[in-house]
């Protein structure tokens, strides 16, 4: 009797193939597999860089080698062979592209699959997208557009190229070189990224919008991300990432560094989609970013983030709260499912005076999931009436899946205000019925239930960026109740 | 209607419902009343679907089609409403988006579009008329914060919105103080019709008074063991129910 729905929607669910699982047939131009000096010249020579780039990606390579993969996050996996990876792969084009109508079909149906329609983009929603396909940049809109405010938004490679006196300025300011395995191997290797400039006191008009996607197999992706919002300026920048299917594992470290200059605000959202390999976490995605920014007076840096892929995501989005009356602020929802592992959260590092910040985490943790938050509030003796407000939420959607929490609070400022809350919930059969009972099916039931309770986070998220956000959580927790 | 036979059903291993038996026709309003434990709110659960209940035996007929053979989201698009005895908290959903879903959801078995966003709202603003529910609760997370009495009203607003052939109402008179238990049984007279039926479970008499029933049902152990007309609740409120179990036993 009663509703059979759980054991139908999981047979759904384990029969069903990762929706973004796709490959697009573009010839590439790849990197033996390997990593050593050479190939580090190589990249750097395909790019045309600069001998200061080459130089600093050397050194970089240097650090990492005397570095060790970290092992205290609360992950289990097998240590990638980083001897046995490709560290570039450019997608083949012949020549330069001046509108998107160059661009090759396939590529284009790509982008469409993805539900990046680029024109629709341009037309209906205002968002200027910097395409990543694999590593390089092939199609960037609205340039001219935020060219006449002075904005800079292209690919990594073209503002090593076009703007080096920002690039060198700026560039391991807030993630060095040494700051961990990964950010150095990102340093040695990375290949594009974004660059986004937004001058003094300019309000950026548009929500700015990168999309990455690994596509290469056997390709690690290695992104390089900066923002710089000069003093009293604004940007909002959204990433988001779908990737296609995969039998052996891929590894993606990014860095993203924010610099928030007097005054200034950046607003960072990420979807986060990166295939998470299968029911037995098989083939997915290593996910090792070091995102951080730095807020000098009276600025302010909001995280937003929405993980729902990968097989491994290590992953902590801080705020380095250097000048006085600067804000840092991080909205997280984590999914994990079947045998997904996350360890994520942020670190806020206070140094100025009257330095505020909020930390609002949502950790969701189906099938043999585990789900751990981690993070450290810092409050330095510098850092007089410091406040920090931290809320950590955990929802289990069956027995078997694990959530944790990991908080680390440091006060050597004794008119600090920390406040720290958290709860474990497991998701309500009650609430369930009650959606059922009501002629909602139970995959909707779910969706409404969990994007209820991630709503603080998904509220943060611009308008278009919500909806996909949503979208993503209902379709990585199909069949996920037990 | 509702033709229910031999219905057996148990939780846990524990057999609540020992053989019930009850035919509701169209349009007719029955109230099952019975001592604490006898398996009312059961027998709501089990006509709901609910998955922690055994059915170890018997039939249900929903208006022709096999009622136990269906999941709880079909029997619910098929007209089957259960109000709750302690409606739940969803936090983060708007009651609006909640009703929308249902509303949708029933369309759907129905064969039709979504509703329109206008003519959604305009239906809301009917039927949020019928419980005096106004616009602060209806935009609020669904239940969470309301008090008991704008639980139970925000239970009978929802009826309203999916306009079910058969109601169940658990115990909605549970909590209720006298004006909102007269806002709520007005809510649901206003939605008595011929081809609509209730099936009232409560414990006391005086949801009655407002609710007037066709019938009323003792369960005992599980089982109807008596069965009369209106006045059987009055007799029910004088002398108890240990009468009825001495008759039974006897």
């Amino acid at each position: 009797m009663a509703y059979d729905g759980k054991d139908k929607v999981l047979e759904e669910v384990t029969g069903k193939s990762y929706e973004f699982g796709f490959t697009t047939e573009i010839e590439s131009d790849k990197a033996p597999a390997g990593l050593n000096e050479d190939i580090i010249r190589m990249i750097s020579a395909k790019k045309e860089e600069p001998e200061w780039m080459l130089k600093w990606r050397l050194e970089a390579f240097a650090v990492w080698q005397t570095m060790e993969e970290p092992d205290w996050p609360h992950l289990n996996y097998e240590k990638p062979d980083y001897q046995a990876i490709s560290y570039y792969a450019a997608p083949k084009q012949k020549k330069q592209l001046n509108s998107l109508d160059e661009v090759d079909p396939e590529l284009r149906r790509t982008m469409e699959k993805l539900g990046i329609s680029m024109e629709e983009q341009k037309r209906l929603s205002g968002v200027a997208v910097d395409f990543v396909m694999d590593s390089v940049s092939v199609a960037t809109s609205f340039k001219e557009k935020l060219a006449e405010l002075g904005i800079i938004f292209c690919s990594m490679s073209e503002a090593v190229q076009e703007h080096p006196e920002l690039v060198r300025k700026h560039l391991g300011t807030v993630v060095p070189t040494r700051d961990n395995f990964f950010s150095a191997l990102n340093s040695a290797v990375f290949t594009d990224g974004s660059f986004c400039y937004i001058p003094k006191g300019v309000r950026c008009p548009m929500e700015l919008s990168t999309y990455f996607r690994i596509n290469e197999s056997g390709t690690g992706q290695f992104e390089r991300t900066l923002v710089v919002a000069d003093e009293g300026s604004y940007v909002s920048y959204l990433e988001g990432c779908t990737a296609p299917q995969r039998d052996e594992n891929q590894l993606h470290a990014a860095v993203v560094e924010l610099v928030a200059l007097d005054e200034a605000e950046i607003k960072y959202s990420t979807v986060q989609n990166w295939y998470p390999g299968d029911a037995q976490g098989k083939g997915g995605v290593y996910n090792f970013v070091t995102k951080r920014g730095i807020c000098h007076r009276r600025s302010k840096i909001s995280w937003t983030q929405v993980e729902t892929g990968s097989a491994v995501t290590w992953k902590y989005p801080s705020c380095i709260l250097k000048g006085d009356h600067s804000v840092g602020e991080f909205y997280s929802v984590a999914v994990t499912n079947n045998a997904q592992q996350a360890d994520t959260g942020t670190k806020m590092i206070h140094l100025g005076k009257n330095t505020h910040s909020t930390i609002i985490s949502k950790g969701i943790s189906a099938g043999n999931s585990h789900n751990s938050y981690r993070g450290l509030v810092q409050i330095m003796p510098s850092a007089a009436n410091a406040r920090n407000f931290s809320q950590c939420d955990s929802l289990l959607m069956t027995d078997t899946s694990g959530a944790h929490t990991f908080p680390y609070i440091e006060v050597k400022n004794p008119t600090a205000q920390v406040e720290h809350e958290a709860t474990t919930s497991k998701i309500g059969e009650d609430q369930i019925f009650y959606c059922l009972q009501r002629g909602i099916d139970a995959e909707q039931a779910i969706s409404l239930i969990v994007n209820g309770y991630a709503k603080e986070v998904l509220n943060q998220l611009p308008m278009e960026f919500a909806v996909e956000a949503q979208k993503l959580l209902s379709i990585s927790l199909e069949g996920s109740v037990g | 209607m509702l033709t229910i036979n031999e219905l057996k059903a148990s939780i846990d291993d524990a057999q609540i419902l020992k053989g019930l038996n009850l035919t509701i026709k169209p349009g007719e309003v029955h109230a099952i009343m019975g001592p604490n434990g006898s398996g009312k709110s059961t027998l709501a659960s089990v006509l709901a679907g609910r998955e922690d209940y055994e059915v170890d035996g018997g039939s249900v007929d929903f208006d022709g089609v096999d009622l136990l053979d269906m999941d709880a989201t079909e029997r619910a698009r098929a007209g089957l409403f259960l109000a709750f005895q302690y409606p739940v908290e969803i936090p983060g959903v708007s009651n609006i988006n909640f009703m929308r879903a249902a509303v949708n959801g029933k369309r759907e078995h129905e064969g039709k579009e979504p509703i329109k966003g206008k003519d959604f709202l305009d239906m809301v603003k009917e039927k949020a008329k019928l419980v005096e529910l106004d616009g602060r609760l209806r935009n609020r997370s669904v239940n969470e914060g309301f008090s008991g009495g704008e639980k139970k009203r925000n239970e009978i607003f929802q009826m309203a919105m999916l306009e079910p052939k058969l109601a169940i109402l658990d115990e909605t008179d549970s909590g209720l103080d006298i004006d909102a238990l007269r806002i709520v049984s007005e809510g649901v007279n206003a939605m008595r019709s011929p081809d609509r039926s209730f099936l009232v479970i409560t414990h006391y008499q005086r949801l009655l008074d407002y609710i007037v029933p066709d019938f009323v049902h003792v369960l005992v152990d599980g089982r109807i063991v008596h069965s009369g007309g209106k006045e059987l609740a009055l007799e029910l409120e004088e002398k108890g129910y240990d009468w009825i179990k001495e008759d039974v036993t006897a």
